[in-house]
């Protein structure tokens, strides 16, 4: 994914969502997608495979999926990859799963979709994949309707719903966040073993620092529509570079360090500059104003947008004077103001 | 938990008043004005026994033909000023046990004691609960109304006790001075609102009131974790600041270690374990919380994950197993005294019997898998499926003679042969959960 940005056109004005955002998914690798609500993450997410609800609408950017512009392509092409090579699994397993059919139907249906196979191979397939995904007892559940099944089940026929086009990615948005912790650890697990066993890469979205640090390689940190920091999941961990990851980090219960005041953005009106900077107890006069920082290398591998991303200030960006306008859009400054210049509300 | 008078808050001089009134046949506790001798007295919520079992009516007659039996037998204490936490799996009853407890549902069983008095029977005790307690929901976004403005949503509760529009706004005023919104946030419309300050407006109408025990039903669910943290921190200030007794129910382990003193553990209905948190949370006592608690992801790259902690989900309270309600999931069930079986083996033959019993076993499925389909490769083929031990004996006889009995259908007789050849503690008596501090309903001796 190359610069991505996808806009929503609101009466009030334009939510820039997803707003230049880059990141790589290698085959057989879990990338995490980082972030708190409103961080773009699941537009991003959606923006892959061209699945952004109207008025949405990717802007500009490039995913090369198999050396192919999956924005560029035709929407004849790109349902032909749609499901077939990039599925989703959605948090809300109701998404994905129609009431009034039972689960067995729906996953057939799904393989018939993707496999020219006659109606008998297509349910012994459905079973198959019912039974991969750990549905207990697969031959007599999917003669049931999803109603009958508890959470966890149904997150595994959606999760079995979309293999049955044997995908290359697996795009998992919060697929455990409805979920008790017992029954989540059984569907990382599954995640776990998918990746291992059929080699399928997986973008998965989460807000969840633990489950990250449970499935993730590598992890991609987003906020406000941008890329904060990415890097191999134990470098971010260990040695967070930007003040935004090391917040939630800090945050996290146990660790009992310093936590980010404030509240996120406004999408309709971010603030120049970095958009973290109202928040971060380190911003400087530079990070008030531009575009905010590019990603920078780090020391460990990864990149962070930050000007303090090797932990002293970067010599090569010249220190802004007080507090000038954003060329881009001159609302900006009145929301750096209200937001408190000095840092967050705490 | 002895905590100090608040004398900042009017309100919780008046409660203590109240409380006093209540106590006054208990003549030996003292002027409670002083702040002094609360441990002499007894807790806020005395949750004794409680039980709530539904009818299972079937057939045109509508005969009873079953027991739902969500709450069975639970028993609590909340101190003054001290936060329980309820933590279990979906399931596990506990919005039931909250909304029995508050008699929004009428328990079936057990006695509820709030401040000295019994709730319930006829009593005004269910009017002083309800007067002094207020619940925090879920999700802000369904117990806060679209077109109605945050300092309305909140002086809510005020208004239906006919508080004049001024004195109501006062109180707003203050009362969103003191849960960290602004003046301004007041005549904000919900949707105008982040998730965070929502949780705000929410924790802001509870205390309106100047309520003695909140009752938050996961208050921090599908909030980022810096967001939860404050909304925690919030919590923990206005409990010390108003002297608060609290029940957290949640099935989020860490919210209840940062933000409860005791925790207890609910099962299929029934609380298996109990004790101060920090205790019960890194030491636990009962296998189910040692699973619970290693279930939780820690944030540590490094570690390993725990892979499969604990299988399956709670079972159907309409049919809880017999003996330890858990035995079924434990993975340290105690194997039968007279076979030589590890507790991960003997957890093979019981998923076996759970499974003939419910009639999942699935032969057709097996059937397609093996070659041939003579009873001979279809035993095998269940016990591969099952990775059932091959034991010496007695035991070995009676699970390969259970085989056989699944293979041709007879799926009650292996039910009843595995029943008589596989005993344990686990199977036959459901653990007593002890008396104290700290107690746990298990068969394991204590290490």
């Amino acid at each position: 994914m190359r610069d991505l940005r996808t806009q929503f056109p609101t009466v009030e004005g334009t939510v820039r969502a997803v707003d230049g955002v880059s990141f790589d998914v290698y085959p057989g690798e879990t990338v995490c997608l980082v972030g708190e609500s409103g961080s773009g993450k699941t537009v991003a997410c959606e923006s892959i495979a061209r699945l952004v609800d109207p008025p949405g609408e990717v802007v500009d950017g490039e995913v090369r999926f198999d050396d192919r512009d999956l924005l560029a392509c035709a929407e004849r092409d790109l349902r032909a990859v749609r499901g077939d090579r990039i599925a989703y699994v959605f948090q809300d397993p109701q998404r994905s799963l129609d009431p009034v059919y039972t689960v067995g139907e729906q996953v057939t249906e799904a393989v018939g979709y993707h496999r020219d196979v006659d109606g008998a191979a297509a349910r012994e397939r459905a079973v198959d994949l019912l039974d991969r995904v750990g549905l207990p007892n697969p031959a007599a559940r999917a003669d049931e309707y999803p109603h009958q099944l508890s959470g966890g089940m149904k997150q595994r026929v959606a999760i079995a719903t979309a293999l049955a086009g044997d995908p290359d990615l697996l795009i998992a948005d919060e697929p455990t966040t409805a979920l008790d912790v017992t029954i989540q650890a059984q569907i990382l697990d599954l995640f776990a073993d998918l990746g291992d066993e059929e080699g399928l890469a997986t973008l998965f979205v989460t807000h969840d620092l633990g489950v990250v640090a449970g499935i993730a390689d590598r992890v991609v940190v987003m906020y406000a529509g941008r890329v904060m920091e990415r890097g191999s999941v134990t470098r971010v961990f260990e040695r967070p570079a930007h003040p935004y990851i090391r917040g939630l980090l800090d945050s996290l219960p146990g660790r009992g360090g310093e936590r980010i005041g404030g509240e996120p953005p406004d999408p309709l009106d971010p603030p120049a500059g970095c958009r973290f900077h109202p928040r971060c107890p380190h911003a400087v006069g530079e990070c008030r104003s531009g575009d905010g920082p590019p990603l920078h290398g780090v020391d460990g591998g990864g990149e962070a947008a930050c000007v303090f991303h090797d932990g002293v200030r970067d010599s090569t960006v010249v220190e802004a004077g007080p507090e000038p306008r954003s060329e881009r859009d001159p609302t900006h400054d009145a929301d750096t103001s209200t937001c408190g210049a000095d840092g967050g509300p705490r | 938990m002895n905590r100090p008078d608040s004398s900042a808050d009017p309100g919780a001089a008046a409660r203590e008043a109240t409380a006093a009134d209540s106590e006054s046949s208990a003549a030996d506790s003292g002027s409670t004005a002083d702040g002094v001798d609360d441990a002499d007295r007894e807790p806020l919520v005395v949750v004794d026994g409680l039980e709530k079992h539904y009818p299972v009516r079937s057939g045109v007659l509508r005969r009873r033909t079953g027991t739902v039996r969500a709450v069975d037998g639970v028993s609590f204490a909340i101190e003054r000023g001290e936060a329980l936490g309820l933590i279990g799996e979906s399931g596990s009853g506990k919005s039931t046990v909250a909304e029995t407890l508050l008699h929004l549902q009428e328990p079936t069983g057990g006695t509820v004691r709030f401040d000295g008095r019994p709730v319930g029977d006829g009593g005004d005790g269910v009017d002083d609960l309800r007067r002094r307690t207020a619940m925090v929901f879920q999700d802000p976004s369904s117990s806060l109304d679209p077109r109605t403005t945050a300092g309305e949503s909140a002086a809510e509760p005020l208004r239906v006790r006919g508080v004049a529009r001024r004195r109501r706004r006062e109180r707003v005023a203050t009362l969103f001075e003191r849960v960290g919104l602004t003046a301004d946030h007041r005549d904000r419309y919900p949707h105008e609102l982040s998730g965070g300050q929502k949780r705000r407006v929410g924790i802001a109408r509870a205390l309106a009131l100047d309520p003695a025990f909140v009752v938050l039903d996961e208050p921090t669910a599908a909030l980022d974790v810096s967001v939860q943290a404050e909304i925690l921190d919030l919590l923990a200030d206005l409990r010390d600041a108003f002297d608060l007794s609290m029940l957290f129910i949640s099935h989020d382990v860490s919210v209840v270690r940062r933000a409860c003193d005791r925790v207890a553990v609910l099962y299929a209905g029934e609380v298996v374990e109990t004790g101060p948190t920090g205790a019960v949370l890194d030491d636990p006592a009962h296998p189910y919380t040692r699973a619970l608690a290693a279930a939780v992801p820690t944030p540590d790259p490094r570690a390993d994950r725990p892979r499969h902690s604990l299988s399956g989900a709670v079972p159907d309270p309409a049919d809880p197993p017999d003996g330890c309600r858990f035995h079924t999931r434990c993975p340290e069930v105690i194997p039968p005294e007279d076979a030589d079986l590890t507790s991960a083996e003997y957890g093979a033959v019981i998923d076996l019997r759970v499974d003939l019993a419910d009639g999942e076993v699935g032969l057709d499925r097996l059937r397609t898998r093996v070659d041939g389909a003579d009873a001979d490769s279809l035993a095998r083929a269940l016990r591969a499926e099952y990775d059932l031990p091959d034991p010496d004996g007695d035991a070995g006889r009676a699970l390969s003679a259970a085989v056989d009995e699944a293979v041709v259908g007879d799926d009650a007789a292996a039910v009843r042969r595995i029943r008589e050849a596989f005993g344990s503690p686990c199977v036959r008596e459901n653990p007593e959960r002890g008396e104290g501090d700290r107690s746990s309903a298990c068969h394991l001796p204590p290490e």
